[in-house]
């Protein structure tokens, strides 16, 4: 068996505030393996972000990593020095963010963000790097991108920045991207090309993804394994198919029934009942239970821990008798 | 762009005019000119034919054109006091303003900049929270208290630098200038400073707000998220994004500068066009007044278009963009 790419263990991510201590993200584990796409998918604010921010290095002050450990092809990088880590960013662990109409600089050109990327990254000359930089907006699908790259960032559509961002990350030939919400910002025209470009690119290269998503029809077409947040915990990890056709945590199951399917006659949409707790009210037990509709009284005081069920999978529910305490 | 700077112009144009009609209020009405020019025992007759020769009783209109008219070709009478062409009395004084004006406004944009950006990457550091401290006073205290104070302590005290004047100045034809001698620029020390502590905690103010602003913005989490160095992300990417507001505030500042080196000049006897402003004042001399006046007003004026102009130079989505 391979080694994994990204190990993470008991990752927990703390913000000290006035009221005390909140927990983001609580002891989560999970591994990439190489060229592997997992999807990470969960409400707004059950920690997806917190954690790809974690791994990269980029938790903003107060908020600090508390306990646990990232490793990132058998190195450990969450106790890295700050320079150490940052020539780990962009050249080991590429970024792709949210929102393309805000995350180019506008006051410089195209050519300069991605000749200044790559020559921080690797030793290439300005002309080698200007080559590079052409080749790649190329490679994203940019037209004419021998013109194009001198152009500022609002001279671009938002599919065509967003482009451009996904260029940025990839320019150093990074092994892992870790892809903050890629598509939410967009068209939804754009939103599968984007996603192609995307999957198509770190194929080519051989870079796993760690695509952090809401929408699970993303996760289903793109990721081969899924990781489901919920309140900062993971509730479920399995293969992709195996956890949309036969979900076992009943958030996920709750998740699938929210889609509306097509041909369906539905006079309401489906949801789940109540609302994500906030961050300084997570319940006692399985942070699930007051939503839950299978709750058991097992489930309000004892916090189930994320337990290997079946071969590839793991579940954080006490309807599985293979579940231990956390 | 073009229709940008022609519209800015006529604007500019159209604030002289007016600022013209206010100068010219004051030099025809403030006091009687005739007056003002000659002795008390002229008598009544001569007077009205002055009136009548200078054109006095020619109605508003025409006075009012005339006085465009003198001023487009720099024409601004004579000082009633010095008995000089109030052109050649302000241009004469101008280098030392300018002169004042630039050492304080330079002094005020580096020294302002740098600690902006200082306390804005380090905000909860001492020293940071020391400058802050100390900016405030530097913002609440009147120029005047400032100046008295640098000359007591450098001047009078330690007897480092001159207390008052321009010291040697060499001409160079059309301007005199005190920066080629060793006593000018130790002369310039003192005003200099003096002039730009107010217009420095501004920069500083400004610049540390607008940066951390910028440091929040997903463009700078990018920016890291890329493994950029930190001199790159604080000096390339934040830095240039913080000095939009800064060009506007220094450029308005700069017109400020001249304008209230007044002050400055009046308590170093800064032989400027400031203190010859005051002493006009204090005579009545209302020509030199009046022409003051349109010549603070131009200043601004082309001070607020340079400015605008800079803009399109390091705001790139200004420009007429093309395949947009």
């Amino acid at each position: 068996m391979t080694e994994p790419l990204l190990s993470v263990r008991g990752l927990t991510v703390e913000f000290p505030t006035r009221h005390g201590i909140l927990t983001a993200v609580e002891d989560i584990s999970f591994d990439i393996m190489p060229g592997e796409v997992l999807g990470m998918v969960g409400e707004s604010g059950a920690g997806k972000s917190m954690t790809g921010n974690a791994i990269i290095g980029l938790i903003e002050a107060p908020g600090r990593i508390a306990r646990g450990e990232v490793w990132l092809n058998g190195q450990r990088i969450d106790s890295l020095p700050p320079e150490a880590m940052r020539a780990i960013r962009g050249r080991r662990i590429g970024m792709i963010f949210q929102d393309p109409l805000t995350s180019l600089n506008p006051l410089y050109r195209i050519s300069d963000q991605l000749i200044e990327t790559i020559r921080t990254h690797l030793p290439l000359s300005q002309d080698a790097a200007r080559k590079r930089a052409i080749g790649l907006l190329d490679d994203v699908g940019i037209p004419d991108a021998a013109r194009r790259i001198d152009d500022y960032p609002h001279q671009f559509s938002g599919g065509m920045r967003q482009r451009v961002v996904i260029a940025l990350a990839l320019c150093a030939e990074p092994d892992l991207v870790i892809a903050d919400e890629p598509t939410t910002a967009l068209d939804v025209s754009v939103q599968a090309q984007i996603i192609d470009v995307m999957k198509e690119l770190c194929a080519e290269r051989g870079a796993a993804i760690l695509l952090v998503t809401h929408d699970m029809g993303v996760i289903a077409e793109t990721a081969d394994r899924v990781a489901v947040m919920y309140a900062g915990r993971l509730a479920e990890v399995g293969p992709v198919r195996d956890v949309i056709l036969a979900a076992r945590h009943p958030y996920t199951a709750g998740l699938m029934g929210a889609i509306p399917r097509l041909g369906e006659n539905l006079v309401r949409l489906n949801q789940i009942p109540g609302a994500m707790p906030r961050l300084s009210a997570i319940p006692p037990g399985c942070p699930f239970n007051p939503r839950c509709p299978r709750v058991m009284d097992h489930c309000r005081s004892h916090r189930p821990a994320l337990s290997p069920i079946e071969p590839a999978r793991k579940v954080a529910c006490w309807l599985y008798p293979e579940v231990t305490e956390a | 762009m073009l229709a940008f700077i022609i519209r800015r112009l006529a604007q500019s144009a159209l604030v002289m005019l007016f600022v013209a009609l206010i100068a010219f209020v004051i030099f025809r009405y403030v006091g009687d000119p005739i007056s003002s020019m000659v002795g008390v025992e002229t008598r009544l007759e001569d007077r009205e034919i002055m009136r009548e020769r200078l054109g006095l009783n020619d109605p508003v209109i025409v006075q009012f054109a005339r006085f465009i008219g003198n001023a487009l070709q720099g024409e601004f009478g004579i000082s009633y006091r010095l008995q000089q062409p109030v052109t050649e009395l302000i241009l004469s004084r101008l280098p030392a303003t300018i002169e004042l004006a630039f050492a304080s406004a330079l002094i005020a944009l580096v020294v302002g900049v740098v600690l902006g950006v200082y306390t804005a990457l380090n905000p909860r550091g001492y020293f940071s929270s020391g400058i802050m401290a100390v900016s405030l006073i530097g913002v609440s205290l009147p120029t005047f208290l400032i100046g008295i104070g640098l000359i007591y302590l450098f001047a009078v005290e330690l007897g480092w630098l001159p207390s008052n004047g321009r010291g040697e100045v060499v001409d160079l034809g059309w301007w005199r200038t005190g920066l080629l001698t060793e006593s000018g620029l130790r002369s310039l020390i003192l005003p200099a400073i003096t002039l730009s502590l107010f217009q420095l905690t501004l920069i500083m103010r400004l610049v540390r707000a607008e940066m951390l602003e910028v440091m929040r913005t997903e463009y700078i989490r990018f920016a890291k998220a890329r493994g950029l160095t930190r001199r790159a992300i604080n000096f390339g990417h934040a830095l240039k994004n913080t000095m939009i507001p800064v060009i506007t505030i220094t450029g308005l500042q700069l017109g400020s500068v001249i304008a209230f080196a007044i002050v400055t000049e009046s308590v170093f006897q800064w032989p400027g066009v400031g203190s010859l402003f005051v002493t006009s004042v204090r005579d009545v001399d209302v020509p030199v007044m009046a022409a003051y006046l349109m010549f603070i007003a131009l200043i601004f004026v082309l001070i607020n278009l340079v400015v605008d102009l800079l803009y399109f130079v390091v705001d790139p989505r200004l420009r007429a963009g093309k395949g947009h």
